[in-house]
């Protein structure tokens, strides 16, 4: 119940921190707009290879959104000296772990809320055909790129370079998620109900998400504490 | 026996069988009825790869065994043994691109095991990367423990995902995977030699690397301690 209260508080204290100055949310929308656009000038956006695609430039477009996001979740807590706060108040580190996770979780699914219908007005894909399946789908691939990138955003943290790190080390670990991902999205937004063997992609999705969740809140009190 | 002369002599004993191990592939093996003279590159090929997964799993048991014991040695454990997998990764793509060449007409392709390999490469390299910017040993030691235990786990994911995704390279042919029958049993002794001479010269490029490390670790020490008078 401690515990509870304690990722509310640290959740609810990120996310008002990023409501009131909007500047992780607007930045990374504004760069997955670009992208969204820049993807038109690569490929012929009328294309019937559209529909094939869709999922993985959607993807794509999240992961680099994401990574923006959760490139600011530890570092932002560096200046006063505000971790070192943290981690002195009561507030355990997988509490404060998963906190963050959820805050960085709300933030992207809501980039992704307005990324998709854009997507649908740009490129003239129905993407409603299959809503809950697809819901299901992003909340299960942002819950795994944010529960390794919030990790990694709290590994890096006193690193050189470490907005270039971040995306170099979390990207080649986030490929199976990223892919069940993909094949899921295209998938649904073609409309096809998933067949049998589709399945697997959400069993993938959920093992790694627990696997993840699970290996984060052991090892984040060695991240953090030493 | 002293870490210097062990080293020497597993390199040693490594080359030697190694030259042993070629006079038996090129001289006594006859060519592959298939593939013709080519199929020799087997021989270095997945050996390379066996060794590099025993050194990638060294390296995740190291990364493990220093958050539990706090024990330096085995952060310098998993960092030599993780270059050490890194070079015979890419010795495993280079060989295997040279026989894709040859057999499939192509360098690459993007088929499973070749993706896995490309991706474990990408993963490892930002572990070597993660290492070089961090400057206090420790927090180095604590952190690369923490990201190797991820590797692992993501890289075993990773393995099995891209064999539901798409497959085209050759399915296993060693008696241990298939029961027997696959692959001729002389050719399968040759290939196990030469995975002993590797791992020989795998483990002495390990013992040299972990002594880089503890030198660098002193040096760096010792710098600190000039700094501070």
């Amino acid at each position: 119940m401690r515990f509870a209260r304690h990722v509310a508080a640290i959740a609810g204290k990120d996310l008002r921190a990023e409501i009131r100055t909007k500047e992780g949310f607007n930045a990374a929308l504004a760069f997955a707009v670009v992208i969204l656009i820049l993807f038109s000038f690569a490929i012929d956006p009328t294309s019937e290879q559209m529909r094939e695609m869709s999922g993985g430039l959607l993807w794509i477009v999240f992961a680099f959104a994401g990574a923006l996001v959760l490139n600011r979740s530890f570092p932002r807590e560096t200046p006063n000296d505000s971790l070192d706060v943290l981690l002195a108040s009561p507030v355990s580190p997988p509490a404060l772990l998963l906190g963050k996770t959820i805050a960085n979780f709300v933030i992207l699914i809501a980039i992704e809320s307005l990324c998709l219908p854009l997507f649908g007005i740009l490129y003239n894909m129905d993407w409603t055909r299959q809503p809950a399946l697809l819901a299901a789908t992003l909340l299960l691939a942002t819950w795994a790129i944010t529960v390794i990138g919030t990790v990694f955003s709290a590994l890096t943290v006193n690193l050189r370079l470490r907005e270039l790190m971040l995306p170099v080390l979390i990207y080649p670990m986030l490929i199976p998620a990223l892919m069940a991902a993909m094949k899921l999205t295209t998938l649904l937004i073609a409309g096809a109900p998933p067949e049998p063997g589709d399945w697997l992609w959400f069993r993938l999705l959920i093992g790694f998400d627990i696997i993840f969740t699970l290996l984060a809140q052991a090892l984040v009190e060695t991240v953090l504490l030493g | 026996m002293p870490r210097p002369i062990l080293s020497s002599a597993l390199a040693a004993a490594g080359g030697l069988w190694l030259i042993r191990n070629l006079h038996v592939v090129t001289l006594q093996l006859p060519d592959e009825a298939a593939q013709g003279a080519v199929y020799r590159n087997l021989f270095f090929h997945v050996p390379a790869w066996f060794t590099c997964f025993t050194a990638f799993a060294f390296a995740g048991l190291a990364g493990i065994a220093y958050i539990v014991r706090k024990r330096m040695v085995f952060d310098t454990l998993a960092v030599a043994c993780v270059e050490a997998g890194v070079a015979f990764t890419l010795i495993g793509l280079a060989t295997g691109s040279i026989w894709a060449r040859i057999i499939w007409g192509i360098w690459w392709t993007w088929d499973a095991r070749l993706t896995w390999a490309l991706i474990t490469c990408l993963v490892y390299f930002g572990y070597l990367m993660l290492r070089e910017s961090l400057d206090d040993p420790t927090s180095r030691a604590r952190i690369s423990a923490v990201f190797s235990t991820f590797a692992f786990v993501s890289v075993a994911i990773t393995y099995k995902s891209i064999e539901w995704w798409r497959t085209q390279h050759p399915g296993p042919v060693l008696d241990f995977r298939t029961g027997g029958g696959q692959i001729d049993k002389a050719m399968q002794s040759a290939l196990y030699h030469n995975w002993g001479a590797l791992m020989l010269i795998a483990a002495a490029l390990v013992l040299i690397r972990m002594r880089q490390e503890d030198s660098r670790r002193e040096l760096e020490a010792l710098r600190r301690y000039v700094h501070a008078q």
